[in-house]
């Protein structure tokens, strides 16, 4: 592997049949670049947190990927409505989740510790009113 | 027991055939980002939950098949997917647990 590769994707909200689609689109790109597959697990699962907590609660937003011969890092942009209380957000069973999402299977409350569990470094940054930033970091090898 | 194994046994009704694995366990939840998290690669995964995001979910863990309880279906443009992404998804009558029960005893 050689050099850096950059993948960016543009997120819809409330789209629930294409949610998923850029976090299987990245799982079988680490895949063919030979990543051991315990990192491209990881990435599979923190990322499509990411990505579906952006579908949910934010409306959408965009997603940078950058692959690194040392580290993948992924940063989740949106203009959603902001975290109040991060640490709250954070804990295992807090979840805001519409009746419409829990009846489709969301809404455990553990998108954002499974974020923490299969990341190196997970920094969520969140203004209310203005959106969330989440910058995911898997290391390689 | 693999995932052709499991089809043969004419228990279940094919939904999709995908690709052939091992199957190294069975899983059974229908919250999302607890299967997510908590499912190994190559289980058979049970669930009465049956939409796209469980298809996702199924890619993502690398699950070596889905199998829909209670007598559930996928709507075809699911289908469709489950057929583009190579996931088997198979489907039962049967609740959960005898569903699960039935392949744990065949592994
Ligand atoms: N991008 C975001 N914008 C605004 N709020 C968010 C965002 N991501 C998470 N949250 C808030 O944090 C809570 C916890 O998120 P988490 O992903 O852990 O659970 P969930 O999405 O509610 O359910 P699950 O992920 O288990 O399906 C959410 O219910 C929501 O209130
Ligand atoms: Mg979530």
């Amino acid at each position: 592997m050689t050099g850096k590769i950059h993948l960016n994707y543009v997120i819809p909200g409330d789209d629930f049949t294409r949610a998923g689609e850029a976090s299987g689109e990245v799982k079988k790109k680490l895949k063919q670049m030979g990543v051991s597959p315990e990192a491209v697990r990881k990435v599979a699962i923190s990322m499509y947190e990411g990505e579906i907590n952006m579908v949910i609660h934010a409306n959408g937003g965009t997603i940078d990927v950058d692959i690194s011969t040392t580290d993948i890092t992924i940063v989740l942009k949106d203009n959603g409505p902001g975290i109040k209380d991060v640490a709250l957000a954070m804990q295992a069973g807090y979840s805001t989740a519409p009746d419409k999402v829990r009846a489709l299977g969301f809404g455990a409350g553990m998108g954002l510790p499974n974020m923490k569990k299969y990341s190196d470094n997970l920094i969520i940054d969140t203004k209310l009113g203005y959106g969330t930033t989440v910058t995911i970091v898997v290391k390689i090898g | 027991m693999t995932v052709g194994e499991l089809l043969s046994g004419n228990d279940y009704i094919v939904i999709s055939k995908g690709k052939e694995a091992t199957i190294t366990g069975v899983y059974c939840c229908d919250l999302l980002s607890i299967a997510m998290s908590h499912m190994e690669s190559g289980m058979a995964w049970v669930t009465v939950m049956a939409n796209r995001n469980t298809l996702a979910v199924a890619q993502l863990a690398d699950a070596g098949c889905v199998i829909l309880a209670e007598g559930v279906t996928l709507d075809e443009e699911s289908v469709r997917k489950a057929q583009e992404e190579n996931i088997t998804v198979l489907a039962s009558e049967k609740p959960i647990f005898e569903t699960a029960l039935a392949i744990y005893e065949k592994l």
